[in-house]
This record gives C-alpha cells, sequence and structure tokens, in this order.
C-alpha cells in the first residue's frame, strides 16, 4: 500500500513538474503592430510561430505593455488614437487622446501616464491613463519622435528629428528644462535602468550617442560603421539597454543589422544579421531574447542573448513596426 | 578466404591511405587552403549576396560564409574523389597497382576498400575544416557535427565512386587536366555549392535545372541540412541512387573481361 502511495506520489510530482517545465517554456507572447496590415500579430517565440493577426485600426505604430501586463497600448496613427487593448483577450476597452497621428511613445514605470509625441504639431502630449485625459501638451522642437520616461519617473526626454535636440522635460512641471544638441536626426532614446545615462541614435550620423543624465552632455559618441556595408545604409534607429547594463543592443535600419554594444566599454562586440530595414527592438521580459522588427522583409527576428545569436525569422504580415512582450 | 582476411585487407588499404595522408603534410595543408581560401577570400567578398531570404534548414538570415560552408564541405570530398581518382591512375601507371589486384580477393572488394578509405580522409579533412571555420564564428550546434557525419560518409562515398568510375575511364595520367575542366569545375560551379537554387532560376531556367539533377548539389543539400539536424529525404535518395549507379560502373569499368581495362591490355 506504502509503495502504492509513494508511486503515485512520484507520478503527481513528475506531471505536475512537466506541465510546469511546458508552461514556463511556453509562456510568452509577442505582439507586434502591422503599419500596412492596420492589425497586430500575435507571436509564440518558444515556438517560433506566429499565432494569429487582429484587426487593430488604422496605421498601427508605436506599441507600448502596461507595467502587470494587463493591457497593450497601441497607436493607431491614422484614427489620431492610441487604443487600449486588453492583453488576454485582445478586445479593445478603451481610447486615448493622443492628439494627432501618434507615432511613438512611453509609459512611466507607475503605468498611469502616457507621453506621445505629435511630430506634425511639435508638441509632447502628457495622458492621464487612469482618466483617460490629455492633461498636458508640451511645445518642442520641430518633429519629435524618440521619446522614453526615466524610470525614476524624474525626467521625460523628447528628440527632435529636425531640431536635431534632445529636450530634458521635468515630470513634476510638464516643462522643458534642458536641451542638449545632438547629432542629425535623432531616432530613438533609452535611459539605463539605473537611469545615469541616456542613449540615443543619431540616423542620419549613423552614431549612438551616450549621454550623461546628471550633465546632460554627450560623454561618447560611437559610429556604427559595418565593414563591407555602405555609410548610406548605417541608420540606426531603435536602442535598448539590458538591466544589468552588460550590454546594449541598436537597430540599424537598412543595414539589416543590430549591433552589439558592450555597455561598460561602449565597445561594439558584433553586428547580427536580421530581417530587412530593423527598427525597433524589445526584450522578453526575461531579457534571454531580443526581438526585432523587420519592415521590409515583413518579418521579427529572435535574438538569444545567452549566444548572441539570431536563431529565428518569423513573418509576421506587412510592415511591423513595433513590438513589446508578455510572459 | 574468411572474414578476417577482408577486415586485414580493408583495414591495410585504410592504414595506408590515412598514414599516408597523416605523413604528407603538404597535402594535408593543400587540401584544407582550397575551402579555405574560398571561405575567408571569396565568401568575405560576397558577404552581402545573400541576406535576402530565408531557405530551409536556415531559420533566419545568414551570412554568405555560412551558405557556403556545407559546399566547401563537399568541394573537399569532390577534390578528394578526384584525388583518389588520380592516384589510381597513377598506381596503374606505376605498376604498383598490379600488386593491388593480385590479392586473392574480389576486386569490387579491393575497390570499395579504396573508396572507404578515401572517404575516412575526406571526412578527416572536413572535420578540421570545420574546426577552423568555428573559429570564424561559423557555429552549428554539437548536434549537427554529429548529425553531419553520415551525410558526409555517404556523400564521401558517391564521389569517390565517381572518381573511381572515371579513374577506370582514363588512359594517362596527363588526361587527368580533362577531367579537371569538364567534371569538376561544371559540377562545382553548376550547384548549390555557391548559391541557391531559387537565385540560379532568377538568372536561367536552364542552369536551375542542370544544378538540380547535379548529384553533386543534392550531396551538398544532404549536408546542408544534416549541419542544422534536417534529414532531407530527396537529397539522401538522390545521393545514394547516385552512389549506387556509380560505383557499379566502376566495378564494371575495372572488370579485365568486360569494363575498360579489356581495352588497356589490349594497348
Amino acid at each position: 500500500m506504502k509503495k502504492q502511495v509513494f508511486s503515485l506520489g512520484l507520478k503527481a510530482v513528475i506531471v505536475l513538474g512537466l506541465t510546469t517545465l511546458a508552461f514556463t517554456l511556453r509562456a510568452e507572447t509577442v505582439f507586434v503592430t502591422l503599419e500596412k496590415d492596420n492589425a497586430l500579430a500575435i507571436v509564440d517565440p518558444v515556438k517560433g510561430a506566429l499565432i494569429k493577426t487582429i484587426n487593430i485600426g488604422q496605421r498601427p505604430r508605436g506599441i507600448a505593455i502596461s507595467p502587470d501586463y494587463k493591457h497593450l497600448y497601441v497607436a493607431t496613427s491614422d484614427d489620431n488614437t492610441v487604443k487600449i487593448i486588453d492583453a488576454e483577450t485582445y478586445k479593445e476597452i478603451g481610447q486615448l487622446p493622443s492628439g494627432d497621428d501618434p507615432e511613438t511613445f512611453a509609459l512611466n514605470s507607475a503605468g498611469d501616464r502616457l507621453y506621445v509625441s505629435n511630430e506634425d504639431d511639435n508638441l509632447v502630449t502628457v495622458i492621464d491613463i487612469i482618466n483617460k485625459k490629455d492633461i498636458a501638451h508640451i511645445k518642442v522642437g520641430v518633429e519629435p519622435e524618440g521619446i522614453a520616461v526615466s524610470s525614476n519617473n524624474q525626467w521625460i526626454i523628447s528628440a527632435s528629428e529636425t531640431t536635431n535636440m534632445i529636450h530634458w522635460i521635468d515630470v513634476k512641471t510638464n516643462k522643458i528644462t534642458e536641451n542638449t544638441l545632438v547629432d542629425p536626426r535623432p531616432r530613438a532614446a533609452s535611459f539605463t535602468a539605473d537611469d545615469a545615462q541616456l542613449w540615443v541614435t543619431s540616423e542620419i550620423a549613423g552614431t549612438l550617442m551616450i549621454l550623461d543624465v546628471k550633465s546632460k552632455q554627450i560623454i561618447k559618441k560611437i559610429r556604427l560603421d559595418i565593414p563591407g556595408v555602405t555609410a548610406d545604409k548605417i541608420q540606426p534607429v531603435g536602442v535598448v539597454i539590458d538591466k544589468e547594463k552588460k550590454w546594449g543592443y541598436v537597430a540599424i535600419g537598412s543595414a539589416n543589422r543590430v549591433a552589439v554594444i558592450n555597455a561598460q566599454t561602449f565597445e561594439i562586440e558584433k553586428f547580427l544579421l536580421v530581417g530587412q530595414r530593423v527598427w525597433n527592438l524589445a526584450f522578453s521580459p526575461d531579457q534571454k531574447r531580443l526581438y526585432t522588427t523587420n519592415g521590409q522583409s515583413n518579418d521579427i527576428s529572435i535574438i538569444d542573448l545567452e549566444s548572441h545569436k539570431v536563431v529565428k525569422s518569423i513573418g509576421v504580415g506587412r510592415f511591423p513596426w513595433g513590438l513589446v512582450s508578455k510572459p | 578466404m574468411n572474414l578476417l582476411h577482408y577486415w586485414r585487407a580493408m583495414w591495410g588499404i585504410i592504414g595506408r591511405e590515412l598514414w599516408r595522408f597523416v605523413r604528407q603534410k603538404e597535402r594535408f595543408v593543400s587540401a584544407l587552403v582550397r575551402p579555405l581560401v574560398w571561405l575567408f577570400i571569396f565568401a568575405a567578398g560576397f558577404r552581402a549576396a545573400l541576406g535576402l531570404a530565408i531557405t530551409p534548414p536556415y531559420e533566419t538570415y545568414i551570412l554568405y560564409e555560412v551558405y557556403i560552408t556545407p559546399g566547401l564541405m563537399g568541394m573537399i570530398q569532390l577534390f578528394n574523389g578526384m584525388q583518389s581518382s588520380l592516384s589510381m591512375v597513377y598506381d596503374r601507371e606505376m605498376g604498383s597497382m598490379r600488386i593491388l589486384m593480385v590479392c586473392p580477393l574480389p576486386r569490387w572488394f579491393l575497390l570499395m576498400s579504396k573508396l572507404v578509405a578515401g572517404v575516412s580522409v575526406s571526412i578527416l579533412q572536413v572535420y578540421v575544416f570545420l574546426i577552423i571555420a568555428w573559429f570564424y564564428d561559423i557555429q552549428v550546434s554539437w548536434e549537427g557535427y554529429i548529425w553531419v557525419l553520415p551525410a558526409l560518409i555517404l556523400s564521401g562515398l558517391m564521389l569517390g565512386a565517381l572518381g573511381l568510375l572515371l579513374s577506370s575511364f582514363i588512359k594517362q595520367l596527363e588526361n587527368f587536366a580533362g577531367v579537371m575542366n569538364f567534371v569538376i569545375f561544371p559540377m562545382f560551379f553548376m550547384s548549390t555549392a555557391l548559391y541557391p537554387l531559387w537565385k540560379m532560376k532568377e538568372s536561367s531556367e536552364l542552369l536551375h535545372d542542370l544544378a538540380s539533377f547535379n548529384p553533386f548539389s543534392q550531396a551538398v543539400e544532404l549536408i546542408r541540412f544534416a549541419l542544422y539536424g534536417e534529414f532531407n529525404q530527396y537529397a539522401f535518395l538522390y545521393t545514394f541512387c547516385a552512389f549506387i549507379i556509380f560505383i557499379l560502373v566502376a566495378f564494371w569499368g575495372y572488370n579485365p573481361s568486360k569494363g575498360m581495362m579489356t581495352k588497356k591490355g589490349a594497348r
């Protein structure tokens, strides 16, 4: 009898263990906005397969996910709104007043404020998510695009593509306190996890600039030259840095590559070949993988961050623009 | 004659070939230099040539040197097969083949032993090439390095059998240059070793068809898929059938009463 109970117990433990393992391995979803298909692609990155595609609105581009992974925010540019989507049911549950033609936006770490770049109006719109209201419009330089919020909720930065400036906006006052002149056409910006640095890409100069948040000055400039690739194709856009501040990654547009940069020495470690016109990047929640949207080849690439190798590219639909992932 | 005799004879031939390969350092180096020149110089120049489409067994975009690697592995085996056939012609001219042929074992068995010896050498060369490629950041999973072994054995046998077949038709050593021009080069360049089939279709349908019928293409594809842990059934069957045909014709060619040897004897 004892033996039977032990055997049953052992079986139960094994089944439970295997189920948990299977769940752990499978439990991740990547959401990709498809600019030309007016849709959202849902991808299982572990299986490496497109699960489904849902219609979402006109010209979806910027995308973010709430800190509790319950809500997706998608800028549907031609609808002039940011839609709130339930991350489980994929149903639209609300809209936010983003202003005209929203493209890029940033969500604060508390998940209650959304900062939207309004490129045509040279504005940054501040949205109170809970009350679904725009509470401030901040005048910035010409053609604001890249936007980021520091995780300590102290700074919003807006990158003006034509003014070639980074505007430092105080979160408390919603006013610009300082400006930093950067290389031409700054496209994207990201704070390091400790908020000590801001990494900014310049599309025309083909550079990555590291700014010191305290002094607001550029402390390092890296030219992203790729051997054998002509300079006109070096158009860096998306940039992300891992939590440990060990590695930074830059999407280099038409060069079809992602630069892997040592975040301590600022040396370029290697370039990884991905699909055509790689624009935006996102980590998996555990930061073991990095995902890229490849606009012209209509796919996303999955990079294993332990080996720094591209393991798979998955066709998702026309003009993949932005992406986020949830566990 | 018992099995031990067969084993001794086969091992004698394989051992001699391996020993010769290890001792002849120049041969070892030159066998490696050829694919390495292609990898480090040719592939580097064409780095941006691919990366436009994903074709199986690849799951993502690859650089040209990654694409060309299985082709260069096939190239090693192709040249090795031809080298073996060259040495057969040389042995025949020098008279040392007679010593081998007077061995009281069936001729087909001696030829098969010769073939296996050549394949063993080529596999050794391929793995050394893969080690160098690994340091050049051309890496596959460790399973891939194991899976590729059976593929290399079959492709090596097929290309070695082709070498045997050719050697039975060549009358003199001088004629070997013709083999280079009419067999090796067309076989290598009209294959999937350097460019994928779909790319060839863009420029010429005829070239595409010729390349797909080329047994060397199928051997390269067998190696390519195996290197990534996948089994290409079509390439396997094609390579296997080509091996059977080549080896049977080679046996016939070496048959003193029926094949090409009768003409050589008469001469």
